[in-house]
């Protein structure tokens, strides 16, 4: 764990979680998942452009997309009833949507374990959040050819 | 002092009608003391988003589970756990939660590890609280600090270990887990592959009944003649059986351990909390694949 080839965008997640007390630290996930933004029209009224993330204990639909110039973006899809995985991807949405793709893809594979939230949420749920960051990555690869 | 139970015809079918209350029953009763409403999610920020005004939230990864060893919380754990939610040894704990109670029955199923004498299930859990409109609040229960007793876990009653499922090979088990699993063609529950296992399958001789099967769509149990049908008709077992139920970390098989034991009144049923992603990770344990027990 190498915090400091964190992009400064996820750093300052990763500090704003650490800033806050245990308590309040569930509260600010919270917090992240009420300002997940929603679907474009473009992918509300084509699911099937989503990717199914079954790591995640409630079902998540995730598309990425990359622009010539390189620019990626994230769009994200979890049910109400699920805040938790809702908080991830907008963690994920607030810390990569924006980046270049090589921003993206230098993200360490464990920046979930970096938020102090294993012992709040257990480290089973948070694998969902890796799994997220893996399958954004594949696409980011993918599309960039 | 306990709470009157909730005479609805369709619990007063049940054998244990004392474990069960209504979404109407909550209602009436929130306010009353002695009465303590538990929230118990899958999902660890559900209860934050709202929840039964007063209800404490009781945390199945973090709080009943031991951090670093595979079991749940010690006589210690549990009392230290029980009197900072305000819970007393007196308490009428009503439980209720997400995914069909799921979670709320796995709760309820390790308080009874520590002979809790008051535990209640509410019928349709979160869904049904929702679906009717009723209140929710996003403040978070107060309650004061209580002093609830060390009791030590009793495992020997309702749990059931690797070993002694082994040695109960050819007597009644069920398997709750979807057929998928079951057959052994998938090695994880569908969506939750991180539960994974290294062999798929069944133990040998379970019968499968999925767990869904003792739900109605709202999420409440079915009537005391339709478990019947599946439970005794279906899968064939009789009251004096000794059954041992299982899924894959032992939540949806507690859903299956509280129909037979609360709602059929079998009085020796065992869960399995190893579950699959013990039995299927294990080396050189029997196990069937296909369809069939």
């Amino acid at each position: 764990m190498t915090p400091a080839t964190l992009h400064p965008r996820l750093q300052e997640i990763v500090e704003d979680f650490a800033a806050v007390p245990d308590r309040d630290r569930l509260q600010l996930l919270l917090e992240y998942s009420q300002d997940l933004p929603a679907l474009p029209e473009r992918y509300a009224e084509h699911r099937d452009l989503l990717e199914p993330v079954p790591e995640c204990q409630t079902p998540l639909f995730l598309a990425v997309e990359v622009e010539p110039d390189s620019v990626v973006h994230l769009f994200f899809e979890a049910p109400a009833e699920a805040p938790t995985t809702r908080g991830f991807a907008a963690i994920l949405h607030a810390g990569l949507d924006g980046l270049e793709a090589d921003e993206v893809l230098a993200v360490p594979a464990e920046f979930s374990t970096q938020l102090g939230l294993a012992d709040l949420v257990s480290p089973l749920r948070l694998r969902g959040m890796a799994a997220m960051l893996a399958r954004i990555k594949r696409q980011v690869r993918d599309q960039r050819g | 002092m306990a709470l009157p139970y909730d005479s609805a015809p369709k619990f007063a079918e049940y054998a244990h009608p004392e474990m069960i209350v209504s979404t109407e029953w909550v209602a009436e009763h929130l306010d009353d003391p002695g009465l303590v409403v538990a929230e118990s999610d899958e999902d660890v920020l559900l209860y934050e988003t709202g929840h039964i005004p007063g209800a404490v939230k009781l945390d199945w990864h973090t709080e009943l589970n031991d951090p670093v060893t595979r079991d749940y919380v010690d006589g210690a754990g549990f009392a230290r756990l029980m009197s900072e939610k305000g819970i007393t040894r007196d308490t009428t704990l009503v439980l209720y939660g997400d995914k069909n109670n799921w979670w709320a029955a796995y709760a309820l199923w390790v308080c009874s590890l520590f002979g809790h004498p008051d535990l209640r299930l509410v019928d349709g859990g979160r869904a049904k609280w929702i679906a009717e409109g009723r209140p929710v609040s996003t403040d978070p229960a107060k309650r004061p600090q209580v002093d609830y007793p060390v009791v030590e876990r009793d495992d020997e009653r309702i749990r059931a270990f690797r070993d002694q499922v082994l040695a109960h090979l050819g007597q009644p088990m069920i398997d709750v887990r979807s057929p998928g699993e079951y057959s052994g063609a998938l090695l994880h529950m569908p969506d939750y592959p991180q539960e994974g296992a290294l062999r798929g399958g069944h133990i040998p001789g379970a019968r499968s009944v999925p767990w869904a099967r003792a739900a109605a769509e709202d999420a409440t149990f079915r009537t005391r003649a339709e478990l019947e049908a599946i439970y005794a008709g279906e899968a064939g077992l009789r009251p004096e059986d000794d059954v041992v139920v299982y899924c894959r970390i032992g939540e949806r098989s507690s859903h299956t351990w509280f129909v037979l034991q609360h709602l059929l009144g079998y009085p020796h049923v065992r869960n399995y909390d190893g579950s699959w992603t013990e039995w299927g990770n294990s080396v050189r344990v029997p196990i069937t694949r296909g369809d069939s027990p």
